[in-house]
């Protein structure tokens, strides 16, 4: 199987799986939708014909109004579609097709900083604040955890080597979201050093915003790091370790070349394509686990946004950000695949 | 590869990691027994009833803490009676005493007498108190309800009220300080020269008059407010902590275990299944599980726990189906491994049917696989719930240690500085989530012997 035959079925296993998750999630909310959206056709053709007083004076009875009501609710949920269940092959084909083209619609109660409840708008405003964090965390921990790792690795069983894995070990088994809230009450209310709340509390126009964003990241951020670094280094260790004991490791060592040379350029280069995997898995992952995260430290990102979405049962919120999320957690698994695959030619040969 | 359970046995009592595991969950199942036996799980459904935690402090520390501080904190102290009684001619008086031993270093914040009196008539209540200098202070009396026929009341005695205060005033030439703006039990328990605490034995008295009958007491609670209380103090609701924290063990591990359980037997029947049909079974079977794969597991269980529902058996259900999907994959590549052995080969040949092959020759061999994945996944099976009770979708009335600190976060317990709400569920989550990666790791170094070096 050739490399492009190989992406061709990634990429459309990953289609596959983008289209199931957004058919799980408009099933499971679907009716939930439609009884919302229904009401608020009742009550907005209700109030139209309150307010309009002229056409209120042309009916003699109440009987009469009811059943003109009941005539232009019907008329109105028909154009909306929405005499028809959520099931039905067309609805799901347009409400797939709207979320394809990025057409997630009006929030129902939440609404960007800037005041807009276009979905699209309010995703687009903390997509980037999420991804400042996450990536940002990413980057230094993985950087941290390389060379944690390498340290460790080339020294098998010494104490650096064992206090990197004993951390590990221990870091991983405690909740990110706990030790988040652990660190609120270290660095927030035993030494108020930073916020409480990651929110920055300026608004977006100030100059000064960039720098009070920053300034509240960086306890979420120091929190990402310390959690993170440990199972990093764990597990650049034991690739290292692996290939530190190939031949040609050896050879290297017989002709001379310094350790150090060998650890970091030689054997760090053949135990790029699992890294480099981990590498794109946990940038995708940390997305997943934003929305605890962020829900600890309050910081204004898609996590939070998701979170509040759920709590609210805004619909098209819920949607938008659910198929956002899961196409970055998809786009990074394939970046995953594809890197593999070039870094080691055998997974496209199965 | 071949393991027998004696040989596998033999090699983990050997791993000091693997036994440390063991005695971690030994230790919770303890705590889980005790759970059960102390608390009745009736009690702990009143978790989230506020009127089922009345008497409790609110935000205490835990008592323990007075051992490291040189100021001793006012404990909460739930005192139960002494009953005695006595009839004088024709009255019959009966009397509760409450004895304390007030050696804090600060007053109480208040104290709350809670009675349910059953009587006929209207009887007298009196309540008094002897201090460690053998003053007696009358506090407050009044007569019970008038009742032609046997009845039960209840009620309360606050130290905030009016009365007392007034009543102490008759006392007032003994103090040497004026009384104005002082709440009655800074008077009570003050030294006579100065408002300090006076530490001694206190007995305060409840005295119960009646001539038509013989009272009785069905319930007589004296509390006397602190800020430290029990094991692990209460949160801001009141509730005792340790409560929750003990019941917390036996839900964590019915959710850890049973998700890895159920995750790993389905994942095995899954992947040995696809392993050993292969061609376009497998291939169907496996793609469906990268598609299970590959989807976001947290932001769909938290949309599952908000529309299909919360009670810990879905919660279950829920994580389960996110848990196989790894472990059918690993399953899937040994199963077609074993599948080309002879020996599978030949009873194939033999004409033993699939069903057959698979309990009797495949499955057996990946048992030891089974159980190091079972341990492996308990810890994220317990994490993941906690994560999904912290953010308040868990079971209301399995109250789980998520939800404790989902609580604690709701109040802003961290930026607020009330560490015992916040420490220990964490630190129990981390605790139970460590033995099963100690065992589990324990249990990988026997299967994987290129792992030991």
């Amino acid at each position: 199987m050739g490399f492009k035959k190989f992406l061709a079925k990634r990429a459309i296993t990953m289609f596959g799986v983008l289209m199931a998750t957004l058919l799980v999630t408009i099933a499971l909310v679907g009716a939930n939708m439609d009884s919302i959206s229904k009401q608020s056709v009742t009550l907005e053709i209700r109030q139209q014909v309150t307010n309009n007083k002229s056409l209120l004076s042309s009916f003699k009875t109440t009987d009469q109004m009811d059943s003109y009501i009941e005539n232009q609710i019907q008329q109105q949920i028909k154009s909306l579609g929405l005499d028809q269940p959520w099931y039905a092959p067309q609805r799901i084909g347009l409400s797939m097709y709207k979320i394809l083209t990025l057409d997630f619609g009006h929030a129902k109660f939440l609404t960007s900083d800037s005041g807009s409840s276009d979905v699209k708008d309010i995703i687009l405003e903390k997509l980037p604040r999420t991804i400042l964090l996450f990536t940002t965390a990413t980057v230094i921990v993985s950087v941290i955890g390389i060379f944690l790792g390498a340290v460790a690795a080339s020294k098998v069983n010494s104490k650096i080597d064992k206090i990197t894995s004993g951390f590990a070990i221990i870091s991983s088994s405690f909740p990110v979201w706990w030790i988040g809230v652990l660190m609120i009450f270290v660095f927030a209310f035993l030494y108020p050093i930073f916020p409480a709340r990651a929110t920055p509390d300026i608004s977006v126009t100030d100059p000064g915003y960039l720098g009070s964003l920053l300034y509240h990241m960086a306890l979420p951020l120091i929190t990402l790091v310390l959690i993170g670094f440990g199972s990093w280094a764990y597990l650049v260790r034991n690739f290292l370790v692996g290939v530190l004991q190939e031949d040609f490791i050896m050879a290297k060592r017989a002709a001379g070349i310094d350790e150090k040379r060998i650890l970091f350029s030689h054997a760090l280069k053949n135990a790029a394509p699992p890294i480099v995997t981990i590498l794109a898995l946990s940038l995708s992952g940390s997305l997943g686990g934003a929305i605890i995260t962020e829900a600890v430290f309050d910081w204004p990102g898609m996590g939070r946004l998701y979170f509040e979405a759920i709590s609210v049962l805004d619909l098209p919120v819920i949607i938008g950000a659910t198929y956002v999320l899961t196409a970055f957690f998809l786009v990074s698994v394939f970046i995953a695949d594809v890197l593999y695959g070039y870094f080691d030619p055998r997974v496209r040969r199965e | 590869m071949s393991f027998s359970a004696r040989g596998i046995w033999r090699e983990f009592s050997h791993s000091k990691i693997g036994m440390t595991g063991i005695v971690i969950l030994a230790a919770l199942f303890l705590m889980s027994i005790i759970a059960f036996v102390t608390i009745p799980v009736e009690i702990f459904k009143t978790w989230n009833d506020p009127a089922s935690w009345l008497l409790y402090p609110k935000s205490a520390q835990p008592a323990w803490i007075n051992y490291f501080q040189s100021e001793k904190i006012p404990e909460h102290l739930i005192l139960q009676p002494q009953s005695s009684s006595q009839q004088l001619s024709s009255v019959y008086v009966l009397t509760d005493s409450f004895a304390v031993n007030y050696q804090y270093d600060g007053f109480p914040s208040d104290f709350i007498y809670q009675y349910t009196a059953k009587y006929i008539g209207s009887p007298l209540l009196q309540l008094s108190v002897t201090r460690p200098d053998g003053i007696e202070l009358h506090l407050i009396s009044i007569s019970l309800p008038f009742s032609n026929t046997e009845t039960t009341y209840t009620s309360m005695l606050f130290s905030t009220q009016n009365v007392i205060v007034k009543n102490l005033g008759n006392d007032k030439n003994r103090y040497s300080f004026p009384f104005d703006a002082l709440s009655s039990e800074k008077i009570i328990f003050s030294k006579l020269d100065e408002n300090k605490i006076l530490k001694g034995n206190y007995v305060f008295s409840v005295h119960l008059y009646d001539v038509s009958g013989k009272p009785t007491l069905e319930k007589s609670n004296l509390v006397i407010g602190g800020k430290v209380f029990g094991m692990m103090g209460t949160d801001e609701l009141r509730r005792d902590l340790s409560v929750g924290l003990l019941w917390g063990t036996p839900l964590a591990l019915f959710i850890g275990i049973t998700v890895a359980i159920g995750s790993v037997v389905l994942g095995l029947l899954y992947g040995v299944f696809a392993g050993f049909k292969g061609k376009a079974t497998d291939e169907i079977l496996m793609r469906f599980n990268d598609i299970i794969y590959a989807m976001p597991a947290l932001p769909l269980l938290i949309i599952l726990a908000v529309t299909v529902g919360n009670s810990v058996f879905l919660m279950v259900g829920f994580l389960v189906i996110f848990g196989w999907v790894g472990i059918a994959k690993v399953s899937r590549s040994m199963a077609m491994q074993i599948k080309t052995l002879q020996y599978v080969e030949a009873s194939k040949l033999m004409g033993q049917k699939d069903r057959k092959i698979i309990f009797k020759h495949i499955l057996p061999q990946l048992l030891p696989y089974a159980f190091a994945s079972i341990a492996i996944s308990v810890p994220a099976a317990i994490t993941t719930e906690a994560g999904l009770s912290f953010l308040g979708l868990g079971d209301p009335t399995f109250p789980t240690w998520g939800q404790i600190l989902h609580d604690a976060s709701s109040y802003s317990a961290a930026a607020r500085g009330m560490w015992w709400w916040i420490l220990p569920p964490g630190i129990l989550i981390a605790i139970t989530g460590l033995a099963f990666v100690f065992m589990g790791h324990a249990m990988d170094v026997i299967i994987n012997p290129r792992l030991r070096r």
